[in-house]
């Protein structure tokens, strides 16, 4: 499903993000990429939804060679994909339910449909009662929970969530790798950011450790086999 | 295609809310995108009138062929019958010097004056009707006519009708640059405006492309509020127009009697009304693609 072959990223003015990394994630799979911040996490996600492209080394995102797409495939691409950004990247300037309406505007569905599925993303992370408030009224957690929302409610097949318990409680936090296990239970590809690595404790799953841009890592079981 | 319809009257329901919703900012660009319009197309509304005046006026023009003073009876007879012949000369009028001394006396009221003449100063007279021609051809034969023998002077009567017509064409001319100016303005305005809507819009244009937006997508609105901000402020002028036609054909009604005349000033017809929405529409789009093409890169996801 995704899958980094020597990878290389360094920014405009010599920094570089990401060394040589390469992995395969495979479909269906739920992988946590660790790290201390300034490790490179953010880029590698941002290499994946082409926000960022790679100076060298192949990015392939269902077959896809993201890293040489043209400007008019980006949206296309983006829209199989559901990304919890750091920063949330809410919209101030409506409420819940638009916030979270706005992939399926964005696709074209029609009003009736969009309605149905927008409460139904809201339910599955329990704001579907404050649907009608400004994400400005909502706390960290409730806004964590709305990013959320909005990412799946195109029922992308992968979702990327950047550090998306970066600034929770634990017992938020909980909440939220629980909301995430069930969507890995449906069958999605989740790829999770986090430098927090206690949320990983009581889980077993595979770890991709980035260590100032470079795989840190043993592979997980019945990785390597698979390319 | 249903689908698409559904999207297109959703993204002009956003548009419109947002033209309305931001009340005196939008009702004054609006105005200022109608002032801008109305002084050309006013103008030309005014030149148009007057174009129809003229024409009115000069609708049959004259040639007065002034005898010498002392030209006998028989030789207007014969200046006659050669102007009768003449092609171009559709109907031919004597006004004989003692006839339009006559005139003279009952029109100005100067009879005691005129009384006191010793002798009758004025000179025989033909008023010569030609056939329908245009300017330069009624020069010509007015210069043929002048040099008829026995005539004095030839005047042409409408002459001043062709002066103020090519007034009329130096007009056009000034409200044709007016108009590419303003149109220049309406377009800076519009491309104004989306600048700073795609400024106060920027996070939901790159959180848009973030989730998957394509670009004309993103561009739909800011082109549909363009052009309703086009359409808007085309409307307008046209209030504004018709609204200013009502009261100068108030005045000009009072104006127009003095004269015994029916003279009213025309609005502006079906086509010309449809036109200047149409292009007031079509500069609100440009402006609002200009500024899309110019800002929108500039907004790229990091």
């Amino acid at each position: 499903m995704i899958k980094f072959n020597q990878v290389n990223k360094r920014y405009p003015g010599g920094y570089q993000a990401l060394k040589n990394v390469s992995f395969n994630i495979a479909e269906g799979e739920m992988v946590f990429l660790t790290g201390h911040s300034g490790a490179g996490k953010s880029t590698l996600l941002k290499l994946i939804a082409a926000i960022e492209r790679p100076n060298s080394g192949i990015v392939l995102v269902n077959n896809q060679n993201v890293g040489v797409l043209k400007e008019r495939a980006l949206p296309y691409l983006r829209r199989n994909l559901g990304i919890i950004f750091q920063d949330h990247k809410l919209l101030f300037d409506r409420n819940v339910f638009d916030n979270v309406l706005l992939p399926l505007q964005i696709c074209g569905f029609d009003h009736r449909e969009s309605a149905k599925r927008v409460r139904a993303a809201l339910d599955k992370v329990g704001l579907l009662k404050r649907e009608k408030s400004n994400p400005i009224a909502l706390s960290g957690g409730e806004q964590q929970r709305l990013c959320i929302a909005r990412a799946i409610v195109n029922r992308p097949s992968i979702l990327l969530a950047d550090e998306p318990t970066g600034n929770l409680d634990a017992a938020y936090a909980q909440e939220i790798m629980a909301i995430f296990k069930s969507f890995h239970q449906v069958g999605a590809t989740l790829l999770i950011s986090t430098h927090d690595t206690s949320v990983l404790q009581d889980t077993r799953v595979r770890t991709i450790d980035l260590k100032n841009g470079e795989l840190q890592a043993a592979p997980a079981p019945g990785d390597q086999s698979k390319s | 295609m249903m689908h698409a319809l559904v999207q297109h009257l959703g993204v002009m329901r956003t548009v419109l809310h947002r033209i309305f919703s931001s009340q005196l900012g939008g009702f004054f660009n609006i105005l200022v995108i109608g002032i801008a319009l109305s002084l050309p197309a006013g103008m030309y509304l005014l030149l148009q009138n007057a174009q129809g005046l003229v024409e009115q006026l000069s609708g049959t023009p004259q040639i007065s062929l002034f005898l010498s003073l002392d030209a006998k009876a028989d030789d207007a007879d014969k200046l006659r019958r050669l102007l009768a012949q003449h092609p171009a000369v559709s109907r031919v009028e004597f006004v004989s010097r003692a006839d339009a001394l006559e005139q003279l006396k009952h029109s100005t009221g100067l009879a005691d004056v005129i009384g006191g003449l010793q002798q009758n100063p004025l000179p025989d007279a033909f008023i010569v009707y030609p056939k329908p021609v245009g300017a330069q051809a009624l020069e010509t034969l007015r210069n043929e006519l002048a040099k008829m023998p026995r005539v004095d002077q030839a005047q042409l009567d409408s002459a001043w009708a062709y002066k103020l017509e090519a007034i009329l064409k130096f007009g056009r001319v000034v409200a044709l640059i007016l108009a590419g100016m303003l149109s220049l303005a309406l377009v800076a305005i519009t491309f104004n405006t989306i600048r700073l809507q795609i400024l106060t819009q920027s996070s939901e244009i790159e959180v848009s492309k973030l989730i998957g937006a394509t670009n004309s997508f993103i561009r739909r609105p800011f082109l549909y509020f363009g052009a309703t901000q086009g359409l808007l402020g085309g409307i307008m002028a046209w209030i504004i127009i018709t609204f200013s036609l009502l009261l100068l054909n108030l005045q000009l009604k009072a104006l127009a009697e003095l004269y015994a005349s029916h003279f009213v000033l025309h609005p502006l017809s079906w086509g010309d009304s449809l036109s200047l929405l149409l292009f007031s529409m079509y500069l609100g789009w440009l402006g609002a693609w200009l500024s899309v093409s110019r800002h929108l890169s500039q907004i790229e996801p990091r």
